[in-house]
């Protein structure tokens, strides 16, 4: 048995299967994970991401520190409470980690990392500390939900302290408060508005008895990895790992080359490949026929070379399989990809597929 | 967990077996199957008119989850497939033992019932896996 969060009981009670994930017992869906899915793009849904691990930072230099850690830069987070999307780096440019940071204050800072990477990155970012003076804080006491959908903000909002909800409504994209004992960021893993809130564990269930009773559907990891897939948002372990730098997996918009003299743990690395003309494309794949793209498959590029499919599924909002996949640099924009023994045509789409509930690519037609 | 129908043979691959009056026999999976699959989303069927070996690869059902093949329990003639599948793949999670039938089949032999189970013996064996 695995570790549990502190709505375990609240998973069994609903009726989720249960899986194992990075070493937790997570519920993989409550009976239809597609019902799942569609209530976040069309109502609200939550999502019990206890699992992740929060990490607090704290110290007069962290800011530099933070400069030196990540490849995104944290001076652009010009206002308490903002937050940002890098990825962590080693030496060599590769991914250790994807995170959101917020910056709570001058000298604090809270990053939020995946459950299955949490023993290499604590230790990772200790190390790294250590010659900054800055106190690293993991916080396992507090769970953590996701609340996505284009209704999820309002019905969340009734379960929090009516004290704050006012100004958490107010909250701007990608920003985060304290409210209370608990934290509220307008962020999410879905392609949809909501919010993710970190609280006590003793308050998870009440919290999450109370957003059920107004009327937001329990979801999974199962209508997470589709909702993601269609956002295009990338997973850690698939579509990148400490052997695939960020330019390789699409997040060269989370890469600040700027300042020129901020020397980030795997800059140089990722300077040399930044100018190299033969980099992989990382792009989305439609699926013309009939059939399910799943994770490395093989992509044919006729008269180019080949890629791999680094996330496929269903997508249960297109009615159609996509894809995320690296495939060789050059101008086309069809290829196949080999689907158990079988060639399936497969035509080059510009991500996201789907955002804030709408289809972004054209189904029928033309390419980017 | 629905009642397994009486009426039915399954297998140790969550297959379900029923005998038509024509000599044919109607393939699915269980219901325990498709839970375990979740959302279907796309099925790959064989064409009518083939012969398939008892054990080998027949169809393709995929969920939002995995593809899985679908082995055939018997060997023989595969006389009819269930095309409806093809746009509404889902009936396999809604009625895995009525309109989410797979295939049907002709068997070049008998049935040899001795490595079929009954409604019982299949219940015993998926409560094992539960525990």
């Amino acid at each position: 048995m695995g570790s549990k969060t502190p709505l375990f009981e609240k998973h069994n009670d609903a009726g989720a299967r249960i899986v194992d994930f990075g070493g937790w017992d997570m519920p993989l869906h409550y009976g239809s994970q597609k019902e799942e899915h569609h209530a976040v793009r069309r109502n609200a849904g939550v999502f019990d991401v206890s699992h992740m691990t929060i990490v607090d930072l704290s110290g007069p230099r962290v800011r530099e520190f933070l400069q030196y850690l990540l490849a995104n830069d944290v001076a652009k987070l010009k206002q308490h409470g903002k937050a940002l999307y890098t990825c962590m780096l080693n030496a060599d440019g590769g991914v250790i980690d994807d995170l959101i940071i917020y910056c709570m204050s001058d000298t604090d800072y809270r990053l939020i990392v995946n459950a299955a990477t949490r023993d290499k990155d604590l230790e990772w970012i200790r190390e790294q500390a250590g010659a900054f003076n800055v106190v690293v804080d993991e916080r396992a006491e507090l769970a953590m939900v996701a609340v996505q959908g284009p209704n999820a903000r309002q019905l969340a909002a009734t379960s929090i302290d009516a004290n704050y909800r006012d100004a958490a409504l107010a909250l701007q994209p990608f920003s985060g408060m304290q409210a209370g004992k608990v934290f509220i960021a307008r962020t999410g893993y879905t392609g949809e508005d909501g919010w993710e809130i970190c609280m006590p564990a003793a308050d998870a269930a009440t919290f999450w008895d109370d957003l059920l009773a107004a009327g937001v559907m329990p979801c999974g990891l199962g209508a997470r990895d589709t909702l993601r897939l269609e956002a295009a948002m990338n997973l850690y372990g698939t579509d990148m790992d400490e052997m695939i730098s960020p330019l390789e997996a699409g997040l060269s918009w989370t890469v600040a080359w700027e300042p020129a003299e901020r020397d980030f743990i795997g800059r140089s690395a990722l300077e040399v490949q930044r100018h190299s003309t033969d980099k992989q494309r990382f792009v989305g794949l439609l699926l013309q026929d009939k059939g399910v793209l799943r994770n490395h498959q093989r992509v044919v590029v006729d008269g180019i070379g080949e890629g791999e499919i680094t996330s496929g599924g269903f997508s249960p909002t297109i009615g159609k399989s996509i894809a995320l996949a690296r495939v060789p640099a050059g101008n086309y924009e069809n290829a196949q990809v080999d689907v158990r023994g079988k060639l399936l045509n497969v035509r080059i789409v510009k991500t996201p597929f789907v955002r804030n509930g709408q289809i972004q690519i054209d189904i029928d037609g033309d390419t980017q | 967990m629905t009642e397994l129908p009486g009426d039915l043979l399954y297998t140790e691959e969550h297959e379900w077996l029923r005998r038509e009056e024509d000599g044919s026999v109607t393939i699915g999976i269980t219901d325990h199957a498709q839970s375990a699959l979740g959302d279907l989303v796309y099925v790959e069927l064989p064409e009518v008119g083939i012969d398939v070996d008892q054990a080998g690869e027949m169809a393709v059902v995929e969920s939002v989850k995995a593809a899985s093949d679908v082995y055939a329990p018997i060997g023989g003639n595969i006389v009819a497939v269930n095309e409806a599948l093809a746009d509404d793949p889902e009936k396999i999670n809604t009625e895995p033992y009525d309109d989410g039938w797979i295939v049907r089949i002709q068997p070049s032999d008998g049935i040899d019932e001795g490595s079929l189970m009954s409604p019982d013996a299949y219940q015993e064996f998926i409560d094992a896996l539960d525990d």
